[in-house]
């Protein structure tokens, strides 16, 4: 579980231009749900996710995973965690141009050292999971939108980390694309992943898969709403005081 | 350490691939690197090659020469000096020499005339005949005629026929040389034998006795100047390692501009690298792969740079005889010595060469690296 305790990010702090992007905010992530974080653009979802995600850390506030306290952790070991723990897909899938689909999921594992041949043989079951077999040696811009989404899936899995988290994901998908996204979302949490995504698709968020949905606006949560079969965890803890 | 290890690996294919895939930045950045190091590289090599040559031709040299001084000047040596030199235990081969310079009004070159040494029998001129150093053959066309004129300072013409022609790998010292009989060399120069010899040379039969037989000869002759073998060769490594001095101080400028190029070639990150350094680290990379995978693509810079530098300078000294650089190392002269030179290198110039390039190219661009490598990870998500 990923436990969020009065977290609040500002941009800039300090600055003229300072924003607070996210404003003493309280959640509970339970394991194995699917949590979509909605809202409108400039709501904070997204800042909240990196939070989440050890991309960044809060201004005030603090985060554990599980019984760790995340967001206290020196930069190298903050790492360690990201890498250990999260799997990332990105708004715009973010793959390293220049560079194959295989060696593009192969990039996070990188820093653990593990030998080439393993890790190579790895991706590309991943990539063959994922109908990408006769593309896997496409360099990462010659990919369609819905290539590069699966590649981005495959490289946030190739650690086989507890938690995705995806940003606004069928941002720039197609009705058919989104269907195949959600397929993937279904299959992932059959497998026992935790996951949050943020989107202000309906498509998404009135999904079956959905076990969660958080609604925020202004950097605060609004709502918490227990879509999915799975009851809320310590609901009366969560939320933003008003 | 396995981990470590494999770790290093995927950052070296990794960066190879992103060379590659910043090969029009990279090749330039190549080719001014490899530029400098050739530049340094072929001035290094063509020093210590001369230095080398002239060690080499110089073994041939006497291990002492003496030489009278009047007024502070070189004067001719007595003949009665070689009887008293010759009384000193430890020396041998004592014997005067008779050489002098003789300027080629016509070709604008001076000569140096000598007569070889009784006991080089390699050498021996027969009267009326000469031998030539490859330089002077070539100025005089000696080919044509196979004779050698001479107008002498006395205003008398000389015909020498030219019995050979010295082998080039003796042309640093034997350019400019005219060898003929003591008997041609003091009517040419209008010299009797009382008047005596150039100067005296004299081997020493225990190279460790050098010191002591100097000591000899100064407390047999004290007016007169005493020159070693090793007074000789220092006086070529000297004006080798000046000339040397200068150039790499003239390239020392060209080194700081190749470092500044560097800083700001490092400085420079576009967009998309640091995007890609962004999308890294938020998949996991720390800061630490980041500054190893830069470091390794400055390293495999430097090397290629190392190795294409000093390939090229190879070629140049010692294939193309350092075209480039010839004028200045090995002087300026009408009878210019065109010798091959012999292969030299040596592992701590390599190593000197390697410090004083690779250093400062690390050293320019070690904080702009830095800089990129703590690009913050959420980049990618705004």
């Amino acid at each position: 579980m990923i436990r969020l305790e009065r977290v609040t990010r500002i941009h800039n702090e300090g600055r003229p231009n300072a924003v607070t992007a996210v404003d003493d905010v309280s959640l509970e992530l339970p394991d194995r749900r699917v949590t979509v974080l909605r809202g409108p653009s400039g709501s904070g979802k997204t800042t909240l996710l990196t939070l989440v995600g050890c991309l960044a850390r809060p201004t005030r506030g603090r985060i554990w995973l599980d019984d760790e306290l995340i967001s206290a952790l020196p930069e190298r070991f903050m790492t360690e965690v990201r890498r250990r723990t999260f799997g990332f897909i990105f708004q715009r899938f973010n793959l390293v141009r220049g560079v194959s689909a295989l060696e593009n999921v192969m990039l996070p594992a990188y820093p653990a050292g593990e030998p080439h041949a393993a890790l190579k043989a790895r991706a590309q079951a991943l990539l063959e999971r994922f109908h990408l077999r006769d593309r896997m040696h496409e360099k990462a811009e010659l990919l369609s939108g819905g290539e590069a989404q699966r590649v981005a899936i495959a490289r946030a899995l190739i650690n086989d980390p507890a938690w995705i988290i995806a940003d606004e994901p069928t941002a720039s998908l197609d009705t058919s694309l989104v269907e195949r996204f959600l397929a993937e979302v279904r299959d992932l949490a059959k497998a026992g992943k935790s996951i949050i995504i943020t989107s202000h698709d309906p498509r998404v968020w009135q999904a079956d898969v959905v076990d969660r949905i958080v609604t925020m606006q202004d950097g605060r949560i609004v709502s918490v709403e227990d879509v999915g079969k799975a009851p809320a965890a310590a609901a009366g803890r969560e939320g933003s005081p008003p | 350490m396995r981990r470590w290890l494999g770790r290093q690996l995927h950052l070296v294919d990794f960066t190879l691939g992103a060379l590659m895939r910043r090969k029009g930045r990279n090749f330039m950045l190549l080719t001014v690197y490899t530029l400098v190091i050739f530049m340094l590289a072929s001035v290094m090599f063509l020093g210590s090659a001369l230095r080398h040559e002239a060690a080499t031709a110089l073994k041939g040299a006497p291990e002492v020469t003496v030489q009278n001084m009047v007024m502070g000047r070189h004067a001719l040596s007595p003949p009665e000096w070689v009887e008293r030199l010759s009384r000193i235990r430890g020396a041998r081969n004592v014997h005067g020499r008779l050489w002098g310079y003789f300027y080629d009004q016509a070709n604008g070159a001076n000569y140096t005339l000598m007569v070889p040494p009784p006991h080089a029998r390699d050498i021996a001129v027969r009267e009326g005949e000469t031998v030539i150093g490859a330089s002077v053959a070539r100025l005089r066309e000696v080919h044509r005629t196979g004779y050698l004129f001479l107008l002498s300072p006395a205003g008398k013409l000389f015909r020498l026929k030219v019995a050979r022609t010295l082998p080039h790998r003796s042309e640093l010292l034997s350019a400019d040389l005219v060898l003929l009989s003591e008997k041609d060399f003091r009517t040419f120069f209008n010299l009797k034998p009382r008047d005596g010899f150039t100067d005296i040379a004299l081997a020493v039969r225990n190279s460790n006795e050098v010191p002591t037989v100097v000591n000899k000869i100064t407390r047999i002759l004290p007016g007169a100047r005493v020159i070693t073998r090793e007074d000789v060769l220092r006086t070529y490594e000297n004006v080798f390692s000046w000339r040397e001095g200068i150039v790499l101080a003239m390239l020392a400028a060209a080194l700081v501009a190749f470092a500044i190029f560097a800083f700001d070639k490092a400085s420079g990150l576009s967009a998309e690298e640091r995007r890609e350094i962004g999308i890294l680290k938020a998949v996991g990379w720390e800061t630490s792969d980041i500054i190893a995978m830069k470091l390794w693509e400055g390293g495999i810079v430097s090397a290629f740079a190392l190795v294409f530098g000093v390939a090229a300078a190879y070629a140049h000294v010692f294939l193309l005889d350092a075209g480039l650089l010839a004028p200045v190392l090995k002087g300026w002269a009408v009878l210019y010595p065109d010798f091959s030179l012999t292969p030299v290198i040596d592992r701590m110039q390599l190593l000197t060469l390697a410090f004083v390039t690779v250093v400062p190219f690390t050293v320019a661009t070690l904080v702009p690296v830095w800089k990129a490598a703590i690009t913050d990870p959420d980049i990618v998500m705004r």
